[in-house]
């Protein structure tokens, strides 16, 4: 045992966890020194997960070991993991939605005290480090950002050692960023270690002390991001240099818009959904108009009321003319009116079913599929060839089962699919979401062109680059109510925010309000 | 005519209609609680009413019965639970098989008990206390298991409103993925879910045969089992409920049959739709307001819990 | 410890194997279970699976396959529809009766006509009581979100209770000597579904049976409505994204196995059943389910399982008759079949390994 391994938190040498055909961790080493804010950062599929996973003992290494101050540590479940001074705010997948927020809290914690006292301590720990929460609500009652105040509370009040965080900042504001920062920046002062999960650069640059940087599962390498510019950080983690899309010179094409969207309301189908309030905005064709918000603030209810899956009222959607507002999605396909959503397994596509079936799923309107109820297989796997070769969707064949698909693939194949109906109007949710960077470069440069050939298309992302990157005009989400659109040239990130609905309530942490944590878990070893 | 149901005998006898149901209705709820749709109730019942039944004849204890009944319930929906939650087998179909087993399977090994009386299960001694006009004879002169039912969903509603398991149970049933991020073992706390709903149906079966009816004959749930998992329903998922519900079906039930004894002019066969047609009412009723249903109802339900990593 | 990883798609070979390793699966277990009945186990087994087609009395039991694999099959068809865009209809029991009452209604009401016209004016009726039996199940479920599962299951002790009324009330054979039952279709011609051809047992039902195999088989590979019904099954978001609109395709699926149960009724009722009885109910409603999931919700598959669970009603028989088996016996038997295929079915879709515990 050397002096340096002492001095670090956790170190972690030659980790390596396999998955039948992948190998999401090869040989893994870095460590983390208390109050050190280190970043993990790597594409899509690059083992990061994995990686924390095993750190949180969800994920048995096959190989490799790590210690916590010099000890072995394997933790063979989360409980250990937490037993060890180990936190996890994650990004999807561990709350309760019909629980309220201090149940949510006790599900996290080893021995919860009582729930009248959880719920005070709640009160006193969200208010110093500036996350106001109602230990009462429902989490399903609550935003995107709320409910990772209360991951992170409960993660709190485990007075952590190691807190780590899973992409924190996709379900936040520009202005509630900035708070989180701050936030972690205390704990860190405070010697909380924290481990820092991202994609995203700038943040990293600003918030990290050191970044390890993996690669399809290696380290690939290791730097301090404030000496490292965002680009050369960029190449590490792609491996080859990006070059941004590119824009044809934007044609000015005559007539009404395209796409008209006037006082839409709906309720929202989902349980814990987000009703539209009186969404209005109108695209021109050849014009591409970005949607942003933190998620949960209605894009979901937007793309189902666009798509016709969720019918308003006659006069609220119009596309070239014409009144889709009570129409369903064929009818919408008709009128040249296409959507793309979200979530791919489930949603845009059946993971059971093959690419050509998949390629009937939307395409059977516009591309004459289907003659008198029956369909035209022969015509469909043209179809879905022409989609996979023109999109360079990569996969052994049209017959093999979509769930097949790697994320980006398949996202190319669903886009694909929808932009090769010559549509008028496109609307996509998330066009890149979990998708890999060569991929999602492809994926905006084909949306471009489609526009540059004259179609009005709808970005919903939550991606702010990838808005700031494609967009002609920008507004927000919030609340299910729609900003005003506003060129994207000259916006600040500062406007974008306040768009985005600001900081919800969120305000800068007090200084010292470590003591309350301590204090309580002194109480709790009296 | 209406003139002859007394109803202190109404309330007394309808408190010994509705426990099994109770009985089933109250196990199914725990393992719907935990996410789990096990549509086998009717086949667990049908199992521990013979179950019961046979082990009551043979050892001449009715309180041997019921635990052999609990037993026999509690192993048959361990097959579910293996298909289920290690196999991962659509829940809706494995339930659909295990009722059609557990009829079959009854009849098979009932074939010696058509005909015989089971040992009569005493009633319970409340002393000078089931003497009080009214309420005596109302609800002190039953046999254990009808307060023992009552117990039970006491001890469901505490269960999962104050304890920590109970916390858990819940959380297990609103999201599988989000429990199993935290380390909770979803598949073992399902699979004692599920064998508490078995142990509580075999119960219920038990009852029907040991005490409502007194005796075995093939088929004799009729339907029981099905009605159970529709009170779970009506119940919102909530344990108090669950006994409203229960009640309110035997009720129902007792009041047809005092109807028929009566010779009302409405043919048997009419009077005898009564309870299922009652049941398809209240589901409708209950149903009716969409939103609140599906708050109440646990998120996870029905859905096949795959760890992926 | 064995672990568990799911196939890109369900492997084919698996999906066509498991029924046939059920089918063996369920003979050994249920040879133990008859040998601890005190039977001999083999001699159960051959009584059930061999002795109906090729033993001494086939002669007489070879054509009762056809008459009981046909209301098996035309049922499953109908609910293996459903059951593939995950509508529930576990209530063909009381459609099937429903079918047969207003169809045997019809049919006397008419009495003693000798119309050619009376017998499909019956099949209609008979498919249109089924039908409308079901639709009670789905316009409940789409109106008020009710489960279609317990609401179908409730009508069937509702039909139940109809159908023994009628025999004791409506359709009660005013020459019957106070018996109840309706009339005999045996003496009335115009109404009387008899076999086609001597001695194969088929009769009109077994030809609807082979109708819809064919029906379910081009409309699920071929037509729009059975893509959107597997799609719905497969992943309802994609559906409605697709245009489905589950209203529909509740409706689409409910209404026609209840139409194909009615008509099983009716063809049963008029043929081997003979008239509406108390007892008429046969169980083929839930046997057919078994049938559905056997046949892998397949129309071939399920013509092929119909026969088969056919054969295990007659064998039953056979085996109450010569071994002494008790007649609940096939219907367990018929249980662990489900089971075991529902075991087996983890083959198809996941991968079994041995996760290996090596850590360093």
């Amino acid at each position: 045992m050397t002096g340096t391994e002492t001095a670090q938190l956790l170190t972690i040498r030659g980790l390596t966890k396999a998955y039948p055909g992948v190998i999401a961790n090869s040989d893994v080493s870095f460590s983390v020194a208390p109050g050190e804010v280190h970043a993990l950062l790597g594409e899509n599929g690059a083992g990061k997960s994995t990686l924390v996973k095993a750190i949180y003992g969800l994920v048995r290494p096959d190989a490799g070991e790590m210690r916590m101050r010099g000890e072995v540590y394997a933790p063979s479940e989360p409980r250990a993991a937490r037993a060890a001074g180990v936190a996890m705010v994650f990004q999807h997948f561990s709350l309760f939605e019909a629980l309220n927020v201090a149940e949510n809290v006790a599900l996290g914690m080893e021995t919860p005290p009582r729930q009248r006292e959880l719920s005070a301590k709640i009160r006193a720990v969200s208010e110093a480090y500036g996350l106001p929460l109602d230990p009462s609500r429902l989490v399903g009652d609550l935003s995107a950002g709320e409910r990772q105040r209360v991951e992170i509370i409960r993660c709190l009040l485990q007075d952590p050692k190691l807190l780590i965080m899973d992409e924190p900042t996709s379900v936040l504001t520009p202005q509630e960023v900035e708070i989180l920062f701050a936030t972690l920046r205390q704990l860190s002062a405070e010697g909380t270690a924290i481990l820092y999960i991202s994609h995203k650069l700038e943040e990293i640059r600003s918030l990290c002390d050191s970044a390890t940087i993996l690669r399809r599962g290696k380290v690939v390498a290791t730097c301090t991001p404030r000496e490292v510019s965002a680009r050369d950080l960029a190449e590490m983690m792609v491996g080859t240099a990006l070059t941004p899309p590119a824009r044809a010179p934007r044609t000015d094409w005559a007539g009404a818009p395209a796409l008209e969207v006037t006082g839409l309301s709906v309720a929202s189908p989902m349980p814990f959904g987000t009703s539209l309030k009186n969404v209005g905005f109108a695209v021109a064709r050849g014009e591409v108009l970005g949607i942003a918000g933190v998620a949960g603030n209605g894009q979901d209810e937007l793309l189902l009321a666009l798509s016709g899956e969720l019918k308003s009222a006659p006069g609220m959607v119009r596309a070239a003319g014409v009144d889709l507002g009570d129409k369903g999605p064929n009818d919408r396909r008709r009128a040249g009116f296409v959507v793309a959503p979200e979530e791919r397994l489930g949603h845009a596509a059946a993971p059971g079913m093959s690419l050509v079936e998949n390629a009937l799923l939307s395409g059977a309107i516009r591309m004459g599929l289907v003659r008198r109820g029956f369909i035209d297989w022969a015509a469909t796997r043209a179809f879905a060839e022409g989609v996979v070769r023109d999109y360079d969707v990569r996969t052994p064949g049209t017959h093999v089962a979509a769930r097949a698909l790697s994320g980006g693939n398949l996202q190319k194949f669903v886009i694909g699919r929808e932009l090769s109906q010559e549509p008028a109007v496109i609307v996509i949710n998330q066009p890149t979401w979990g998708v890999d960077a060569s991929a999602a470069a492809a994926i905006r440069q084909v949306i471009l062109d489609r526009a540059a050939a004259g179609a009005a298309v709808v970005v919903i992302s939550q991606d702010l680059d990838e808005l700031m990157e494609i967009a002609d005009r920008f507004a927000a989400l919030n609340e299910g109510r729609l900003s005003v659109p506003r060129p994207v040239q000259g916006l600040t990130m500062e406007e974008i925010g306040l768009m985005m609905g600001g900081a919800h309530g969120m305000h800068v942490p007090e200084i010292g309000a470590a003591h309350l944590l301590h204090a309580e878990a002194a109480d709790a070893e009296a | 005519m209406m003139g002859s149901i007394d109803p202190i005998l109404l309330i007394a006898s309808l408190m010994v209609a509705s426990t099994p149901i109770l009985l089933a209705a109250i196990g199914e709820l725990v393992t719907e609680k935990a996410g789990v749709l096990n549509l086998g109730v009717e086949g667990m019942m049908i199992v521990g009413a013979i179950a019961g039944f046979a082990m009551a004849v043979e050892t001449g204890s009715p309180l041997m019965g019921f635990l052999g009944a609990a037993l026999a319930g509690a192993a048959l929906s361990l097959i579910f639970a293996f298909l289920t939650q290690v196999l991962l087998s659509n829940q809706v179909a494995t339930g659909l098989a295990l009722t059609l087993f557990g009829i079959g399977f009854s009849a098979l090994i009932g074939q010696g008990y058509t005909g015989v009386r089971p040992p009569p299960t005493p009633k319970m001694d409340f002393g000078p206390l089931s003497d009080i006009p009214v309420i005596g004879p109302m609800l002190l002169r039953h046999d254990p298991m009808v307060y023992v039912s009552i117990l039970i969903i006491a001890a469901v509603w505490a269960f999962l409103k104050f304890t920590r398991a109970g916390l858990v149970l819940r959380a297990v049933g609103e999201s599988h993925d989000a429990a199993h991020a935290l380390g909770y073992k979803v598949v073992r706390l399902r699979v004692l879910a599920i064998a508490f709903g078995g142990a509580c149906a075999g119960l219920g079966g038990a009852y029907l045969s040991l005490v409502r009816v007194p005796q075995w004959t093939e088929g004799m749930t009729a339907g029981a089992g099905w009605i159970a998992l529709a009170i779970v329903v009506f119940a919102s998922w909530r344990p108090w409920r669950v006994l409203a519900g229960a009640y309110l079906f035997g009720g129902v039930t007792v009041l047809q049959l005092n109807l028929q004894a009566a010779g009302v002019a409405i043919p048997v066969q009419y009077l005898s739709m009564a309870p299922y047609l009652i049941t398809i009412l209240v589901l409708v009723l209950i149903s009716a307001d969409r939103r609140r249903a599906a708050q109440n109802a646990p998120a996870s339900l029905g859905r096949v819990f795959h760890a992926s990593s | 410890m064995l672990k568990l990883e799911r196939r890109p798609a369900p492997s084919r070979l698996w999906t066509a194997a498991t029924p046939v390793l059920a089918v063996i699966a369920t003979m050994i277990a249920g040879g133990l279970l008859f040998a601890a009945l005190g039977k001999d186990p083999v001699e159960a087994i051959r009584t059930i699976f061999w002795d109906p087609l090729f033993g001494e009395f086939a002669s007489y039991s070879r054509p009762q396959l056809l008459v009981k694999a046909g209301p098996l099959i035309l049922i499953a068809i109908g609910l293996s529809l459903g059951f593939k865009a995950q509508v529930w209809n576990i209530g063909a029991e009381g459609q099937y009766m429903m079918g047969a009452l207003f169809g045997a209604a019809t049919g006397l009401a008419f009495y003693p006509t000798d119309s050619v016209l009376l017998f499909p004016a019956m099949v209609v009726m008979g498919a249109f009581g089924g039908f409308l039996w079901a639709m009670i199940p789905a316009v409940l479920k789409l109106r008020f979100g009710t489960s279609e599962i317990l609401v179908s299951l409730m009508l069937v002790y509702v039909a139940q209770h109809i159908m023994s009324a009628a025999s004791f009330g409506m359709l009660k054979n005013p020459e019957g000597m106070g018996f109840p039952g309706s009339r005999n279709f045996q003496h009335y011609p115009a109404a009387f579904n008899g076999e086609l051809i001597a001695g194969t047992g088929m009769h009109w039902g077994g030809v609807a049976a082979l109708g819809a195999v064919v029906a379910a088989y081009v409309l699920l590979s071929r037509h729009i409505l059975g893509f959107h019904i597997r799609v719905a099954g497969e992943a309802p978001r994609a559906a409605r994204f697709a245009g489905v609109s589950p209203a529909l395709l509740t409706s689409v699926c409910l209404g026609t196995s209840g139409a194909l149960a009615g008509l099983a009724g009716l063809f049963e009722v008029t043929g081997p059943a003979g008239q509406i009885t108390t007892d008429f109910a046969s169980g083929y409603g839930f046997t057919a389910i078994i049938v559905a999931f056997l046949g892998r919700l397949h129309p071939v598959g399920i013509l092929l399982a119909g026969l088969l669970m056919a054969l295990t009603y007659i064998g039953g028989e056979l085996a109450q008759l010569t071994l002494n088996l008790p007649s609940a016996a096939v219907q367990a038997f018929q249980g662990m079949l489900l089971f075991f295929l529902l075991a087996f079915d983890v083959l198809a879709n996941f991968r079994i390994r041995l996760a290996g515990r090596a850590r360093a």
